[in-house]
């Protein structure tokens, strides 16, 4: 019978990634309900030395899949590493990363594993000894609660929602053959060309400032571009900034664009339209800056300001410094 | 070339979604429907190819008999013909069954390269295209804005957190679309008469020999919890309403 619950760790350059403790966090808490095991999968080439830092998130066992062949990531190497050891363990649930490598990986584990998988999860918990995934569809204009009926039982997690929790365990660590036979890798990474801003991606964001067709200019990004620096926190944009060629693509949040979750997000000059509101509705804490008191994003916001968003931002940012100092 | 595009009718994006009272899914009534926008992407991307390379471009949809409209509009962009997979056991299909559906259409077809969108804008699943690599046993490349076509494989560039991927792979695979591939053209009017002409399969689910019975199920649909009421702060400086936002972000929000 299927038991424990499993996640595929993600790690990039020989560093394991937020999400892969957002995870391992969650999945030890279903574990615990179940009164099963928690298991890890670790894919990568040279990265054994990882392994034991998952053991702080409340792992009980590590599954470290090590060969040249699954570095960089690729799909097809990957899902078939992953799979293998999966088979043999059969776990109940497996929960990976809705980052994009994330994403990529689960579709094609749930199709190599002919299993349900419910994605970008904003909750996850036990019912009835099952997995009950909660995510948003329609871009977060409502939810579904997603139940499967085959093993194991799948979900990926939005990053930035889950909270991690540190529990001390030395976890075990075991090291498989991941058996991918490069020839039959169809696929290759030739370049990788690193965002040199420094800034995390919007989806990863703690604070987002965002800027809409009130911005009125590309120009007049310069002021939220302080206030996130301040802030520590990254630039959005609507999609009609986007579609104005003021911001680039990867900025845009909403429908169309990211969905993001951030701690904290700042509206500013942006009017609310529902498929703005769809992608940044599930924020923790709003602000909104807009000189028509009307506008639908005062709907969203916890703390709203009637005003020429040029005037207060600054002001904002003065007074976040002088606070932060 | 044989290029497929794989679309799904979607609500518009302006649509107000509402839960049914009982949970068992969102009122449809007052619904437009239009073409995935991810799906438009990649049906403008195989056109785009197929004008600079020659050969064909198959437009497949699973959906209700509505469905048709979106394959009309795709065959009026440019596509040449359309299988419609049609059948009511599919209406709660999951994206493992869609995914089964399409591969069964397609196994019987040639194909070079097969386009879907990164994810439909309904159930933002996000998983059809890997699945149907996976089912049809060829390379998926996802969330894709750039194709570059050489003959036995492609380059596409994708974007990731923090960075941008150049990958090379072998012909045949799938490529899911993403925003800012390319801009879809509008069907012209000359396009929208010979799209009425143009041919499109009809299959159902029996006919294409596949298990309707899903993976997951939704269990229930829930309206998105409910916001608090928020403050407005008022006052008529500028400067002091900014030093009150930062005040409460500080002591009441407790996020800076």
């Amino acid at each position: 019978m299927a038991k424990g619950v499993w996640i595929v760790a993600e790690q990039r350059d020989g560093v394991l990634r937020k999400i892969s403790f957002e995870l391992a966090s969650t999945a030890r808490k279903l574990a615990d309900q179940l009164g099963e095991e928690m298991s890890a999968i670790l894919l990568g080439s040279g990265i054994e030395g990882l392994a034991a830092q998952l053991g702080k998130y409340g792992v009980d066992k590590v599954y470290v899949g090590d060969s040249p062949a699954l570095e960089p990531y690729i799909t097809e190497a990957h899902a078939a590493a992953a799979a293998k050891i999966i088979k043999e363990n059969d776990p109940a649930i497996l929960l990976l990363g809705a980052s994009v490598q994330g994403k990529d990986l689960a579709a094609r584990l749930a199709g190599k594993l002919a299993t349900g998988l419910a994605t970008d999860c904003t909750d996850v918990k036990i019912a009835d000894g099952k997995l009950l995934a909660v995510r948003p569809m329609y871009a977060g204009k409502c939810f579904g609660e997603i139940v499967t009926n085959t093993n194991p039982q799948m979900a990926s997690l939005r990053p930035n929602v889950f909270p991690v929790v540190e529990t001390a365990k030395t976890a075990q660590i075991i090291k498989f053959d991941p058996a991918v036979d490069a020839a039959q890798i169809k696929s290759k990474v030739l370049e990788v060309q690193k965002d040199t801003s420094g800034k995390v991606d919007l989806t990863e964001a703690n604070v987002i400032v965002s800027g809409g067709r009130g911005m009125k200019g590309p120009e007049g990004y310069q002021i939220l571009e302080e206030l996130a620096d301040t802030l520590g926190g990254c630039v959005g944009a609507s999609r009609a900034a986007v579609d104005a060629g003021w911001r680039p693509q990867k900025d845009q949040v909403g429908q169309t664009g990211k969905v993001v979750s951030p701690n904290l997000y700042i509206a500013c000059g942006i009017s609310g339209a529902i498929q703005h509101l769809a992608g940044m509705s599930s924020s923790k804490y709003i602000v909104a800056i807009n000189k028509d008191a009307e506008a639908p994003i005062f709907t969203k916001a916890d703390y709203g300001v009637v005003d020429d968003l040029f005037k207060v931002v600054p002001e904002l940012t003065a007074a976040c410094k002088k606070l932060l100092a | 070339m044989n290029i497929i595009a794989c679309v799904k009718q979607v609500p518009d994006t302006e649509a107000q979604i509402k839960v049914k009272a009982d949970g068992s899914g969102i009122e449809d009534g007052q619904i437009k429907w239009v073409m995935n926008p991810y799906d438009e992407y990649g049906v403008e991307e195989a056109l785009r190819l197929k004008e600079k390379n020659g050969g064909d471009v198959t437009i497949v949809s699973v959906g209700p008999a509505r469905a048709m409209e979106t394959i009309r509009t795709a065959l009026a962009m440019g596509a040449d013909k359309g299988v419609h997979v049609s059948d009511p056991a599919l209406n709660n299909a999951d994206a493992y069954v869609t995914a089964a559906a399409l591969a069964a259409v397609i196994k019987g077809m040639p194909y070079d390269i097969i386009f879907c969108g990164q994810r439909a804008i309904d159930d933002d699943s996000g998983q059809v295209g890997a699945i149907l690599a996976e089912m049809l046993g060829i390379p998926q490349l996802t969330i894709i804005t750039k194709v570059e076509y050489a003959g036995s494989s492609i380059k596409v560039i994708k974007p990731i957190e923090g960075a941008q991927l150049l990958i090379e792979t072998g012909l045949p695979c799938v490529v899911t679309a993403q925003k800012g591939l390319n801009e879809p053209r509008y069907a012209s009017l000359p396009g929208i008469m010979k799209a009425k002409k143009k041919p499109v399969d009809v299959k159902t689910a029996a006919a294409l020999g596949i298990a309707t019975e899903t993976k997951a199920k939704v269990a229930k649909t829930i309206p998105p919890p409910a916001r608090p009421p928020g403050k407005i702060i008022c006052g008529d400086d500028p400067a002091q309403k900014a030093v009150e936002v930062a005040r409460l972000l500080r002591e009441e929000a407790k996020v800076i």
